[in-house]
């Protein structure tokens, strides 16, 4: 076991793990973070996705060890981000969620597409949106709601 | 070093001195060091000796599935589309929302099968080493690329080395880490030292390339 300083939206934490235990299991065991959804647990669905210093990160299979001093905002935290706000704002407006269980970690990916890209094609979503699977079948409301947040976004 | 012979008394002691630090092996007494031993020249024949190991290894999986001519990276020993509609991206290292970063950390992660190193991403398409059907190019067109210093970062043969030497995602290839099921992930043909000496050698020989297609 090893203690970890970890810094989570913004507030420091602690947590004495063993060194390969996931980052979803941290958030979600130890720091009872519940947001961040178990899918897969092999980073091929997209659920878990958290933001790992700054980039959109599969916390399912990063090793806590590996997180190594970089800044982590999950679900609970993106909404004090102008652009987590506009997206949460735009899924709610266009009544994106139907079962519910993969959109925090679509969220987590449309935030990352949209601060580095705010006017994003057809393609940009396509290619940034293709590892987060909704079993629902919610892609087309999702589309909408990325370009909803965008035009939020000017 | 200053051996003055202004005083008899003293010429004894001080050609003795003279004489004993002459003698010391040159490290000792600060001077430069013998001559490297002789070594034969590596041969333009023994140089393309050397390229078909260091094609071996560049053409292994480990290797050539980031160094594709599409828009996509590869996975595993049969060489498939990498999963999850991953793209290559302006950069190599994939899109926002999908970067190679978010799967791929610095090290691997053998619990959950992801393979990582430092700064994951795909080789520039300038450094293809496949054709865009996915075919293998052959060895005289992967040399005539890697030496070719407008595709290739500006790299001359010592560079070359140093890149097989000491790149984290070279070295990776050669520690793959493991599969989610457990099982050792395949790794090139020769060891990373064989690696290096055979690109030495290349190197040496003045990177010669074959000349059949």
């Amino acid at each position: 076991m090893e203690t970890y300083k970890l810094t989570v939206n913004g507030q420091p934490k602690q947590v004495t793990v063993d060194p390969d235990t996931p980052l979803l299991w941290v958030l979600r065991e130890d720091l009872k973070m519940t947001g961040t959804k178990y899918g897969c647990g092999i980073a091929a669905c997209g659920a878990c996705t958290v933001h790992l210093g700054g980039i959109a990160t599969r916390s399912c299979v990063v090793p806590v060890s590996l997180v190594r001093g970089r800044t982590i905002v999950t679900i609970e935290g993106i909404g004090e981000d102008h652009v987590g706000r506009a997206v949460q704002n735009a899924w709610v407006a266009e009544d994106v969620v139907q079962c519910g269980y993969c959109q925090s970690g679509q969220i987590m990916s449309a935030v990352a597409l949209l601060k580095s890209t705010p006017k994003p094609t057809d393609t940009n979503i396509e290619d940034s949106m293709g590892g987060n699977i909704c079993r629902c079948g919610t892609y087309v409301r999702i589309r909408e709601a990325i370009k909803a947040a965008s035009l939020q976004l000017k | 070093m200053v051996c003055s012979l202004r005083t008899s008394p003293r010429i004894f002691f001080i050609l003795f001195a003279c004489a004993l630090w002459s003698g010391m092996p040159s490290r000792l007494s600060g001077q430069s060091a013998s001559p490297k031993p002789v070594t034969a020249p590596v041969t333009r024949d023994a140089g393309l000796a050397a390229w078909q190991q260091v094609y071996s290894v560049l053409t292994h999986p480990r290797c050539i599935n980031c160094h594709t001519a599409s828009n996509y990276p590869e996975q595993g020993d049969d060489r498939h589309r990498h999963l999850f509609n991953v793209v290559r991206g302006p950069g190599g290292k994939g899109v926002p929302g999908l970067n190679c970063a978010t799967c791929h950390q610095g090290a691997n992660a053998d619990r959950a099968g992801v393979p990582g190193a430092y700064d994951w991403h795909l080789a520039p398409l300038s450094m293809k080493w496949q054709d865009p059907e996915d075919k293998i190019l052959s060895g005289a067109q992967v040399c005539q690329s890697l030496t070719d210093r407008t595709k290739n970062h500006n790299f001359d043969g010592p560079a070359i080395l140093k890149h097989h030497q000491d790149e984290p995602l070279v070295l990776w290839a050669f520690q793959p880490g493991r599969r989610r099921d457990g099982s050792a992930r395949s790794s090139p043909p020769l060891t990373h030292d064989e690696f290096v000496k055979a690109t030495r050698d290349w190197v040496e020989a003045g990177t010669p390339c074959p000349q059949n297609p």
